[in-house]
């Protein structure tokens, strides 16, 4: 019988099939126990849809290897960010076309900083590798994702947003 | 393993009736210690609970009629995100509201099965959009001040709000750069759009007065909820910069409650019934203290507009009319 931290490792997301669970650090802990597998996720957004999906998947995953018995546990703090994906899971991402997120922004003490106009941040393509993309808008086809465009090759692609 | 669309994957595993409203999902702080911490009266957390997840749920519904509405397709996305966002915070506090409240009632029951006048939102979320430029000045001065608040929450003795605030300012953080950005894009455009921009600006401002006034709820709760009128300053310096980097005049300062000059100061043709109040809030419990209470403007007391009417009736109609339908 496979593991069930391995067989939870392995399902993938739903809305980025190219990673798994585990690479984009949304699977934070998984335990065989007496009342059966406990599997522990961090939500990335609050309003995330996929969160029940992922659930199900994971439950699904499990129950075909043989863990009838299985259960989610939600995980809110510390609140999910981008730096908890692994260099695979980006590199995996970069390869389908969706440039990754560079480092989460750092905030000391005192209110989160306004930004006003246009970001001072490097962006690759992930087509052509240009170094210096525009964003078109902040707001993409789920909560993570903004949509940029590359002023060389002129394509317009995905980028995890930093969080 | 994969599926050709996210539902899909909801539905692939058990052949449960689905829900004809609703999230029908599971209960999302599932696996969250929900325990109160020491001392914390558990109806006072529930109606602070409420206010704030309240905020967030009502704008979410604004925030969605927009969708098919906005200028741009690219905003249309923005616009369904930021609600998407806010949606998924009021789910977190009405269920903590439930809880802590401890009579059974969930996110759902809260949601769809409350009267208006059992509402605790501030009045400003409620509004009626008279144009694209009136929701961004909304929106301007909800995001920065629910930032704030937010921020403040992340130190909060209850560590299940002190986890939604922490999470929600990475959210709201790009909520209030979305707005400002605009806000400075039609006020420092044209001639019509500037107008629009400040008559909208001009609107918005007298209802700045109830969110910064503290309700008997939030000093109640000295270490867990926020005292609103901290904020006031920090917020104040965040609209300074963005109109100013807008061209645009600011308001007068409102009142400190501002109720009597709300119901007034909308002149817009999309907001229609102004002024008019639907229920009478019951004061009882931590808000008969409130001096604004006792005249009952509030809407942290349950005094609002028609237009709350017109919300709920879209937002409950098919719950209230089915209750516990699936399909």
């Amino acid at each position: 019988m496979v593991r069930a931290a391995e067989v939870a490792a392995t399902v993938t997301d739903p809305e980025l099939p190219m990673v798994t669970l585990a690479e984009l650090g949304i699977l934070r802990d998984v335990r065989e126990t007496d009342d059966g597998v406990e599997v522990t996720i961090t939500p990335t957004y609050s309003g995330c849809p996929a969160m029940e999906a992922i659930q199900a998947d994971v439950l699904t995953a499990l129950r075909r290897a043989g863990y009838e018995r299985a259960h989610v546990r939600t995980l809110l703090a510390p609140a999910w960010t981008t730096d908890w994906i692994s260099a695979e899971g980006k590199a995996k991402l970069a390869a389908a076309g969706i440039a990754p997120p560079g480092p989460a922004p750092r905030r000391g003490s005192g209110p989160v900083p306004l930004t006003l106009g246009v970001r001072d941040e490097k962006i690759a393509c992930p087509r052509c590798g240009e170094e210096s993309t525009e964003r078109l808008a902040a707001f993409g086809a789920t909560a993570c994702r903004e949509l940029r465009r590359c002023p060389a090759c002129r394509e317009p692609f995905e980028h995890v947003k930093e969080i | 393993m994969s599926f050709d669309d996210a539902y899909q994957s909801l539905t692939d595993h058990d052949d449960d009736a689905r829900w004809a409203y609703g999230t029908g999902f599971s209960d999302p702080l599932a696996g969250v210690p929900t325990a109160l911490p020491d001392g914390v009266d558990g109806a006072a957390l529930a109606a602070y609970c409420l206010m704030i997840g309240d905020d967030a749920l009502i704008m979410s519904h604004r925030l969605q009629q927009w969708v098919t509405r906005a200028p741009e397709l690219e905003d249309e996305m923005a616009l369904a995100n930021i609600g998407l966002d806010l949606l998924g915070q009021a789910r977190l506090l009405l269920t903590r509201a439930g809880e802590a409240e401890g009579a059974g009632r969930d996110e759902d029951a809260l949601a769809y099965l409350r009267d208006a006048s059992d509402f605790r939102h501030v009045r400003l979320v409620e509004r009626a959009d008279a144009d694209f430029a009136h929701l961004i000045a909304r929106l301007l001065v909800f995001a920065t001040w629910r930032l704030a608040l937010l921020d403040r929450l992340s130190a909060s003795r209850d560590p299940v709000l002190a986890a939604i605030g922490a999470k929600g300012v990475k959210e709201v953080a790009y909520h209030r750069d979305y707005a400002a950005g605009w806000t400075v894009r039609l006020g420092d455009g044209t001639d019509l759009s500037h107008q629009r921009m400040q008559a909208a600006v001009d609107e918005v401002w007298p209802l700045l007065g109830e969110l910064f006034e503290p309700h008997a709820t939030e000093l109640a709760l000295a270490g867990v909820a926020v005292d609103p009128s901290t904020v006031r300053a920090e917020c104040d310096a965040v609209f300074s910069q963005v109109l100013h980097a807008a061209t645009l005049d600011t308001p007068a300062a409102p009142p400190a409650s501002g109720v009597s000059t709300t119901v007034s100061a909308v002149t817009g043709g999309a907001v229609l019934s102004e002024g008019a109040v639907l229920v009478p809030a019951p004061t009882g419990g931590a808000a008969s203290g409130d001096a604004s209470a006792r005249l009952g403007g509030r809407g942290r007391d349950g005094v609002h507009g028609a237009e709350l009417g017109e919300i709920l009736e879209e937002l409950q109609g098919l719950a209230r009319a089915n209750p516990g339908g699936v399909w």
